[in-house]
């Protein structure tokens, strides 16, 4: 067991291993079950991970509200023509962060990770990691379990809700889980994997939930794809050496208490922020005057 | 700190866009539609607070119709659960309601039958996917769904609940919880039990069969 980040390095040091490897056994011992029924289990996960973020890549795909689609779409013809300011790599995951996204909002099938606003960000990291390092569906699996080790210290010391911490909790949780899940498929150390996702937390402390019409719509999507970006910006920096200053346990910490002192209305109540600009508000009551009255 | 799975971190599979406007949603109409336990023809949703606010763009409504219909979390039928109910020859009605001092995720579920009404559940979604109940035919109550309750309405007489827990025992089934409430002195009392493994098809006859006991409701756990 493990509550800290100190604790997994601790962990992987005198084991010799990596981070996935003590989240597996961990989860082994704790579900009473063989390490091939665990990662069986993550297999089913990861391969509705992997639908979600090409669907919306191959096919239009709306949301219920109509607010946000067919991005992904956009995103991956604007890449394939081959003239981007970020290049291939970059774009590749920003579209499929964007069509897991729109698939959710269209009702689609979607695997929370760690929660459904957010679930684009770590599997686009990881399909495109995979994709760009020849890698397949074991070492998949492998970098789901350091990225569920991260979200576990998280929720242990801290919240993934964005009822409670704000979209820091949600989206600055998801791109610090994908950027240790990063580190850790480029061969870097488990010291390296937590400055990642340290410098991930870092870079969206503070950052809001205020959803437009209390949908996940606008802006969760666009987060999703920001979110991959800073992922994978954030697993470069401690590939090259840099190093998060604060530690990343601290910087969980720091995430909870800013969290803690958010305004309630810029905690996913739709009350403030984007939700309350002149735009968000005039969405709201074109979407409000779509209800059904009914008269009791 | 306790330890928890990473199944928590990752996951649930679910159909969105909310585990807790959807998949939550979906779990409670699935409760009222489990411990309903026969064939109904009407369903009533009073949406409370944020069910109410933001049902439409959140699929609650679709989510709350395929609950009771019986469908996994994941189901993809889920987006057509209006549609699959009116081919069931099931009338579903969706009110805005003022459900007092509850969650802001709350809804208030009827099931009826010919005009008859058959359960009235209240629950609510408290994230992450994840359901409290809190009423059941008027009768407050807590619980998760997460086991398989036991509930018995009984006189309030001396001895009812070790006849009951008794029943329980012989029959192989462990208490987890047990609740017992009254009207008043001396008239309906109540018995939720929440037990670890689901008891015997014959537990509930049996358990009628005891003297003053009025009705046994068994509710299965909710997966």
């Amino acid at each position: 067991m493990y509550n800290k980040a100190t604790e997994i390095i601790e962990q992987t040091k005198k084991e010799n291993c990596r981070i996935s490897d003590i989240v597996l056994k961990n989860e082994c011992k704790l579900e009473e079950a063989s390490e091939q029924q665990i990662r069986d289990r993550i297999r089913k996960v990861l391969r509705v991970m992997q639908e979600a973020s090409e669907s919306a890549v191959k096919k239009e795909t709306t949301s219920i509200s109509g607010l946000i689609g067919g991005n992904a779409v956009k995103a991956d013809k604007y890449r394939a023509a081959g003239n981007t300011v970020c290049g291939d790599t970059v774009n590749k995951a920003m579209a499929r962060a964007i069509s897991s996204s729109e698939v959710n909002a269209s009702m689609g099938r979607i695997a929370a990770m760690p929660t459904a606003g957010s679930n684009g960000i770590v599997p686009a990291a990881i399909i495109t990691a995979a994709e760009k390092l020849g890698l397949g569906e074991e070492d998949m699996i492998d970098a789901l379990l350091t990225a569920s080790g991260v979200g576990q210290i998280i929720k242990k010391n801290a919240t993934l809700s964005g009822a409670e911490g704000g979209c820091q909790a949600e989206c600055g949780a998801a791109a610090a889980m994908a950027a240790a899940a990063i580190v850790e498929m480029y061969g870097g150390t488990p010291e390296m994997a937590f400055h990642a996702a340290a410098i991930a937390l870092k870079s969206v402390l503070g950052l809001v939930c205020d959803p437009v019409a209390g949908l996940v719509d606008v802006p969760c999507s666009k987060r999703n794809a920001s979110g991959v970006v800073n992922a994978m910006a954030s697993a470069d920096m401690a590939l090259a050496g840099i190093t998060s200053v604060i530690p990343f346990d601290e910087v969980v910490d720091a995430m909870y208490k800013i969290g803690k002192v958010m305004p309630a209305a810029l905690k996913e109540t739709a009350l403030g922020g984007l939700a309350a600009t002149p735009t968000g508000q005039a969405i709201k009551c074109r979407l409000a005057g779509n209800n059904p009255v009914t008269n009791h | 700190m306790s330890n928890f799975s990473i199944m928590e971190i990752m996951g649930p599979v679910m159909i969105g866009p909310s585990s807790s406007h959807t998949a939550g949603a979906e779990k409670l109409g699935k409760a009222a539609g489990s411990m309903v336990g026969s064939e109904f023809d009407e369903a009533l949703f009073y949406l409370h607070g944020s069910f109410s606010a933001t049902y439409i763009g959140h699929g609650t409504n679709k989510a709350l119709v395929a609950g009771i219909l019986g469908m996994e979390p994941d189901d993809e039928r889920l987006r057509d659960s209006l549609l699959i109910a009116e081919e069931k020859g099931i009338k579903v009605e969706f009110i805005e309601a003022d459900l007092g001092e509850v969650h802001p995720n709350t809804v208030k579920i009827v099931l009826k039958y010919k005009g008859k009404t058959l359960l009235t559940i209240m629950g609510s979604s408290i994230g992450g996917g994840n359901i409290m109940i809190n009423e059941i035919d008027g009768c407050s109550l807590e619980i998760s769904g997460k086991y398989p309750v036991v509930i018995v309405k009984h006189r309030d007489v001396r001895g009812m609940v070790s006849r009951i827990t008794g029943i329980l025992a012989q029959s192989g089934v462990n208490i987890a919880t047990l609740k017992v409430s009254r009207e008043s002195k001396g008239e309906i009392a109540t018995t939720i039990i929440e037990t670890d493994n689901e008891s015997p098809e014959n537990t509930a006859a049996e358990i009628l069969k005891i003297e003053n006991v009025i009705s046994v409701k068994k509710i299965a756990a909710i997966k």
